[in-house]
């Protein structure tokens, strides 16, 4: 690699288009997010009737929306939520993966393919399928389940939030899947037949060879399960009709776009987005350091 | 390579004695390992695929049936009926959705493609001071969750006066940071320094040089950037939905929603967003399955290659 002056122009230009849109598109948002959310509007004149102007609000929206109990439950709830969702999607993309390696090569790619197609289903009619498939009367699991004299409710409080985490399962774990299957084909597989002379049974070359391999792969896949998980909002959205369940804060982005877009109160929405993006920065970051630190200790 | 291949053949030819004897003692519990590996298979796809077909059997019910017949088999089919009604309910605004999702995601993502290509090269083919602190910059853009963005960025559009327009959800497509840390991977390890040195000493011009070959040999990977652009874009549904109010910009996405949403006035519409869906989903899946090799071939190649 050379560097000239030519070099840096050259550089400038390739970059310019790609610079140019992510500074409008990526970089002004977030300031103006940030901006957004340390104004407030202040109404003026005897009983607020004088109309109203905007002024500088310090943190007060930040506070508002952190002693905000709706808020707060919100944010303990997507917490729970990635609790569960993000190690059961791993598990079962890892799973998946494995088994798909483990199989012998025919049927391999039908079912290769079968868990992989929901990727191509959007979020929001993901929900509206998965949606006809909790509501009693359209669906036929609740009529399978109803035969065997089983009653269940899959849209009240305390099971509306598993019925979302399985429409996020099926939309993305053959995606994730997918991404770990890749890295598994680039296992040189001469390191499995060492690991059969050595006498290592099936399960230990999973163990010892198979999933020390596939971590990078499986590392990527979680960042991104952990930032779409906090993102909770369509499937919410669209089960709400059928659900009591869901309130307008149900999930932080919820949250956010109920006060921008019924309150029209756009500084505390705005401070609702930067505190989730915040959360999403550190959380996935905190995950990229804790596997890091433990790759240093090998 | 010829490593790559030698195991598989000692495996099913000529070996020799003592693994032979070892694959033999083998053979008992690996038949009941085999079973139990495609029974787990058979049972995830059956979940998988469920859905999917409760969605064409009930695409092929009245409304009627739909509440009123069991979900997993067919009763008084009449799909065609209902697909023509997809069709043509509201003079046709389902196929207006249809090309404008096509539109978004199919100009989104070629110039997202395109802009990913030039700066993912850039990154990895030219020497430039600040160039590191500016990859990872763009790679925080990766973990920024798109759904914070959009607020902000509707405000920002709708100061501008470009809020309920194409351009306020195209434009934002255009923008794939992933794309631009898949590129500059890929062209790390894929497009040899030899080569555009010696199209220099051939007097080609950089851009000359990026053009015929850069991207020649970065195909692969953009055809990846591609086909995840793609589908981000036709599977998003926040941005369109603070952007957009007017129901003849709608993607197809954000229209089934409001169909679905006035469905309790209107229990036709029901019907119709069963059918709407069916009609949005095959053709995506159809081209995920073959297009599949792509995925598997692009995604992890930085991770696996830098």
């Amino acid at each position: 690699m050379r560097s000239r002056r030519s070099d840096r122009a050259a550089a400038a230009g390739f970059l310019a288009p790609f610079l140019l849109l992510f500074t409008a598109f990526f970089a002004l948002p977030i300031g103006y997010a940030v901006y957004q959310s340390l104004l407030a509007v202040e109404r003026i004149g005897p009983l607020g009737l004088g109309g109203s102007r905007t002024v500088f609000a310090g943190l007060s929206n930040y506070r508002a929306a952190l002693t905000d109990d709706a808020f707060l439950d919100s944010i303990t709830r997507v917490l729970l939520y990635a609790v569960v969702q993000v190690p059961l999607m791993i598990g079962l993309a890892t799973i998946l993966a494995l088994l798909l390696d483990a199989a012998a090569a025919r049927g391999v790619p039908f079912f290769r393919s079968a868990y992989f197609l929901p990727y191509g289903v959007p979020g929001v009619i993901a929900s509206i399928l998965w949606g006809f498939l909790y509501v009693p009367g359209v669906s036929p699991i609740i009529d399978l389940l109803d035969a065997a004299g089983l009653t269940v409710n899959l849209l009240d409080s305390g099971s509306v939030l598993w019925s979302i985490a399985n429409i996020v399962t099926w939309e993305f774990a053959g995606y994730n899947m997918l991404v770990i299957v890749a890295q598994l084909k680039a296992i040189n597989s001469e390191l499995y037949e060492a690991a059969r002379i050595d006498g290592a049974d099936a399960w230990q070359v999973i163990r010892h060879v198979k999933l020390p391999l596939i971590r990078p792969a499986i590392v990527l896949t979680t960042v991104f399960t952990i930032i779409g998980t906090l993102q909770l909002f369509a499937e919410p959205l669209v089960l709400r009709p059928t659900s009591t369940a869901i309130n307008t804060s149900y999930t932080p982005n919820l949250a956010a776009y109920t006060q921008a877009f019924v309150n029209n109160n756009y500084s505390l929405a705005a401070a609702q987005s930067v505190i989730l993006a915040v959360a999403a920065c550190v959380l996935s970051f905190g995950f990229l350091r804790l596997v890091g630190r433990r790759e240093d200790d090998r | 390579m010829t490593t790559l291949v030698e195991p598989h053949a000692t495996r099913s030819g000529g070996s020799p004695a003592p693994a032979e004897a070892a694959r033999r003692r083998r053979l008992g519990p690996e038949l009941h390992w085999r079973i139990l590996v495609v029974g787990l298979l058979t049972v995830f796809a059956v979940y998988f695929l469920l859905p999917v077909y409760w969605l064409v059997v009930a695409s092929t019910k009245s409304t009627d049936q739909l509440f009123g017949s069991f979900g997993l088999w067919f009763s008084e089919p009449r799909l065609i009926d209902n697909l023509r009604n997809v069709l043509t309910h509201d003079d046709g605004i389902y196929l207006r959705w249809a090309v404008n999702s096509v539109l978004y995601a199919g100009v989104g993502s070629a110039v997202a493609t395109l802009i990913s290509a030039m700066a993912g090269y850039a990154l990895a083919k030219y020497r430039f001071r600040g160039r590191e602190a500016l990859f990872n910059l763009i790679l925080a853009g990766v973990l920024i969750p798109g759904t914070a963005l959009a607020l902000p960025l509707y405000l920002m559009i709708s100061k501008v006066g470009m809020a309920n327009t194409y351009w306020a959800v195209l434009l934002p497509s255009m923008v794939s940071p992933f794309g631009v840390y898949l590129c500059r991977m890929y062209a790390a390890t894929a497009v040899p320094d030899s080569i555009l040195e010696s199209a220099r000493m051939d007097g080609a011009s950089e851009r000359r040089i990026f053009t015929t070959l850069a991207v020649r040999i970065m195909s692969p990977a953009l055809v990846t950037v591609f086909l995840f652009q793609f589908v981000g874009i036709w599977n998003n549904y926040f941005l369109p939905l603070v952007m957009l109010s007017d129901p003849a910009l709608y993607p197809i996405t954000l229209g089934l929603t409001s169909w679905q949403s006035f469905a309790d006035r209107q229990p036709e519409l029901y019907q119709l967003t069963v059918g709407g869906a069916l009609l949005s989903v095959l053709p995506l899946m159809v081209a995920i399955v073959v297009l599949q090799r792509f995925w598997r071939g692009g995604l992890t190649e930085g991770s696996v290659k830098a």
